[in-house]
């Protein structure tokens, strides 16, 4: 039995190396996958490759930051590329209609509001299983989109605010994308890591029960959390809009696949309670550098699929899979 | 026979040369504190751990268990606290798995495997219906199935690891009766248990373990209960409950016709600062429930609870703890720790509000905070950055409690304050508790152990199928009368 202060500072670096060990892999991955692309292509690391992996990923990556939340809290939302679609739909037909953009705008984060409001009403007032109701909503989502827009394709947004999908923040070689993402990500992090709030997330990931027993109000939590999501899918759907400076009710189909991807390949456990913001922007990183040295390879999408799928499929197995034979044994103890 | 056994976990010693027989036909208790290394030994007998040293000889042999088939199959079998059936399958299924009678085809002969676990029941003299799923058996019917798997392997040696733990008395009872039958059978039985008046009343020999070692080995009849603490911690124990009375002063905690439909019915009561009032009855009496009821976890139906004269809105903890109220849950390791958390941000939990600035978490807040109370509570533990799942059960409950009175509560809602806890930790709670009382803090405190119940409460209400039947003072109390209340027998007549 010890107290001394030596050795908290050491269980302090011990506990550091701990949580870190996944976030060093990944930093040596993102290098490795750096000096991959400079062989590959002359001048790999230059300000304007910078620009477009930030554009390619942005909406991904902005739609990936609350789902880590969600995930933390061992609940899942597969719903955030409908939900992308659906307010985008919304957008483009109030705007078609007349409406002016900032309100169309307007409406649309309503739209993504409200869309997680129904996510997180079913899951923690009604109880259901957060992975049915967010396959649920993710085809309802995309069927209401379809409804609204189909087979029409909205274009003609003001060019003031289509430019910002695909130029630089004046004097910087920046998507505006990619600097919402990184606030939002120094948000989430500060959130996730330093708050009650969050210290809140990883308890009711880790021992839902206890989190209850604690006074953590993990419904509410839940609720609000699918609200923040739908809200920042929603905004995504926006800036997707914009950058396509077109929207059909197909916009963003699928990607819900690849949001989730990033998170657990960010090294947040998939049974919640594990995982940080660093990892996640790392797994941005990674998968963003990775495909611009793909494209500029002139490599097939589709077979960029195949590799970044590949990729992501490997790792998420690597960190996981101990953790999940432990859980199912766990689950098994606990039977009956 | 043990003989000689040792097992190291890195540079730790967990069993040192640890030597006993065990005779067919005997039931012998294991005793010691949590870490004194009965539970490792427990895993060698199994076949989960091999020994470092020493060996295991049955009949004479030396047998060396491979793991935990080969541990069974020379007729060791192991019945944890917690049992591990198969939810959906039936009794028989359980007890037959992976040797089903087999019929024509290959197929598996349903009625000859029912009949066969009938006779195994009817040998250990217990009703159990084996065609029913095992999902929604009572822990006591559980371990009844598991004995019943063992006893059907031939199991020579039947190791219990704190089986009664879980157990009302009543079941206790059942379980003796059982072992009993076992050994009149010929099987040698290893009895573990927390509560030395088990091992007193059902077992033939005892050996003591303190540290790793086995310090003594005798026949039940030479030794007393004194003795036997003596052994297990290594000293005198001054007072296993220290109890100072003092005149309670102003009602904290008013409960009134509180009601939950179908678990509690019409209960009402009151806590006062300076006492301990002790809600007691059988498992399943609705005592937890109340506790649950009053912090907000489940909503009451109807009735009101007040705190400080403050009603108390209904299913809110945090509106709960806000008024002083604190609550130690009954489940350690689901409900009061967040097992896989450190030391410090679990001491922390309930307070982070307290330790944040601008909505921040202060670490340093949060690290100071803990070392006060690991100091206050004497919290053995080895890094406060170390998850509380390395903690013994009763260090895991002073982080519960610490965890509680870092809020300077009012009043202590404490559910089974020392379940699976050892004897010299058991003490420790209890005068903490007591100095809590005596500084003026109310308590309700919900155990399932007569002799805490008698030996720390003020008061004792009885609760028995969600009702509340008696109330006792300090005075008027004893384990007779308390049991009578809790199991609806008429009180005895004076004589």
């Amino acid at each position: 039995m010890t107290t001394g202060h030596n050795d908290a500072a050491k269980g302090g670096r011990a506990l550091w190396r701990g949580l870190v060990r996944w976030e060093s892999a990944l930093v040596i991955v993102l290098i490795g996958v750096m000096i991959f692309g400079s062989i590959q292509t002359p001048n790999f690391l230059n300000p304007t490759n910078f620009f477009y992996t930030g554009l390619n990923m942005g909406e991904v990556a902005i739609m990936a930051l609350p789902l880590t939340l969600i995930i933390m809290t061992g609940e899942i939302d597969l719903s955030v590329a409908s939900m992308l679609g659906l307010s985008g739909a919304v957008m483009g037909e109030l705007f078609s209609n007349g409406w002016p953009i900032w309100l169309a705008i307007a409406a649309a984060l309503v739209v993504g509001a409200i869309g997680g409001a129904i996510n997180g009403v079913l899951v923690a007032k009604v109880g259901l299983p957060s992975i049915a109701v967010t396959i649920g909503t993710l085809t309802l989502y995309r069927g209401l989109a379809l409804i609204l827009l189909a087979p029409r394709t909205i274009t003609g947004f003001p060019a003031s605010l289509t430019q910002i999908g695909v130029v630089p923040i004046p004097g910087t070689e920046v998507a505006y994308s990619t600097a919402v993402f990184l606030a939002l990500a120094v948000v989430t992090g500060i959130i996730l890591h330093a708050t009650p709030l969050g210290r809140g997330l990883v308890v009711i990931g880790l021992q839902p029960e206890a989190a209850k027993f604690a006074g953590i109000r993990v419904n509410r939590i839940k609720i609000w959390l699918y609200v923040v999501s739908g809200i920042v899918c929603a905004f995504a759907g926006i800036l997707l809009t914009l950058k396509n400076a077109s929207v059909s009710y197909d916009a963003g189909t699928g990607l819900e696949l690849n949001v989730v991807a990033l998170v657990l390949f960010g090294g947040v456990s998939i049974f919640g309670g594990r995982g940080t913001i660093v990892g996640v922007v790392l797994s941005v990183a990674i998968l963003g550098t990775l495909q611009q040295a793909l494209t500029q390879m002139n490599v097939q999408p589709e077979v960029q699929n195949i590799v970044s799928g590949g990729l992501l499929l490997i790792s998420v197995v690597i960190p996981n899979s101990g953790e999940a034979i432990r859980r199912i044994r766990d689950r098994a103890r606990r039977r009956v | 026979m043990i003989r000689d056994v040792s097992k190291s976990f890195g540079a730790v010693m967990a069993v040192q040369g640890v030597s006993f027989p065990l005779y067919a036909g005997e039931a012998h208790a294991l005793l010691g504190e949590n870490g004194a290394g009965k539970s490792t030994l427990v895993k060698i007998l199994a076949g989960v751990y091999g020994a470092d040293g020493g060996g295991l000889l049955i009949d004479g042999e030396p047998v060396a268990f491979k793991g935990p088939a080969a541990s069974r199959a020379a007729g060791v079998s192991v019945i944890y606290q917690e049992p591990t059936l198969f939810p959906d399958l039936s009794v028989a299924e359980n007890i037959f798995m992976g040797r089903q009678p087999l019929r024509v085809g290959r197929r598996i002969d349903r009625a000859a495997m029912n009949r066969e676990a009938t006779d195994v029941f009817k040998r250990l003299g217990v009703e159990l219906d084996p065609a029913r799923v095992a999902r929604g058996l009572s822990v006591a019917d559980q371990q009844i199935v598991e004995i019943a798997k063992a006893l059907s392997f031939n199991a020579r040696v039947l190791v219990m690891d704190e089986p009664t733990a879980a157990l009302t008395n009543v079941e206790v009872d059942r379980l003796f009766e059982v072992i009993r039958t076992l050994r009149t059978h010929g099987a040698a039985v290893l009895f573990i248990s927390h509560r030395l008046e088990e091992a007193f009343e059902s077992c033939q020999r005892v050996t003591i373990m303190r540290d790793g070692r086995s310090i003594r080995t005798a026949p039940i009849e030479e030794v007393t209960i004194d003795d036997v603490i003596r052994s297990m911690v290594g000293h005198d124990l001054d007072n296993l409950f220290p109890k100072t009375v003092i005149e309670p002063g102003e009602v904290v905690l008013e409960v009134e016709h509180l009601t939950r439909v179908g678990v509690f019915d019409d209960i009402s009561f009151n806590v006062r600062r300076g006492e301990i009032v002790a809600l007691a009855g059988l498992v399943g009496a609705g005592r937890s429930e109340v506790a649950r009821a009053i912090f907000g976890i489940d909503k009451r139906t109807s009735g009101t609870v007040q705190v400080h004269g403050a009603e108390l809105p209904n299913g809110n903890p945090l509106a709960a703890m806000s008024a002083g109220v604190a609550l130690v849950p009954e489940d350690r390791r689901q409900q009061g720790l967040v097992m896989d958390m450190s030391i410090d941000r679990n001491v922390a939990l309930a307070s982070l509000g307290r330790l944040s600035r601008f909505g921040l978490i202060r670490r340093s807040s949060e690290r100071d905070l803990a070392t006060t109370w690991a100091g206050r509570l004497q919290l053995k533990f080895s890094r406060m950055v170390d998850t509380v799942s390395t903690l013994s059960g009763g260090n895991q409950q002073k982080v519960v409690l610490g965890k509680w009175l870092a809020r300077k509560p009012s009043l202590l809602i404490i559910d089974e304050p020392t379940r699976g806890i050892d004897v010299g930790t058991k003490a420790e709670v209890h005068r903490i508790l007591d100095e809590l009382v005596t500084q003026g803090l109310a308590v309700l405190m919900i155990s399932s152990e007569l002799p805490e119940v008698l030996g720390m409460a003020d008061r004792v209400l009885v609760l028995r199928e969600g009702r509340i039947t008696a109330e006792f003072t300090r005075a008027q109390a004893d384990e007779d009368s308390v049991m009578r209340a809790a199991t609806g027998q008429p009180p005895a007549v004076a004589a």
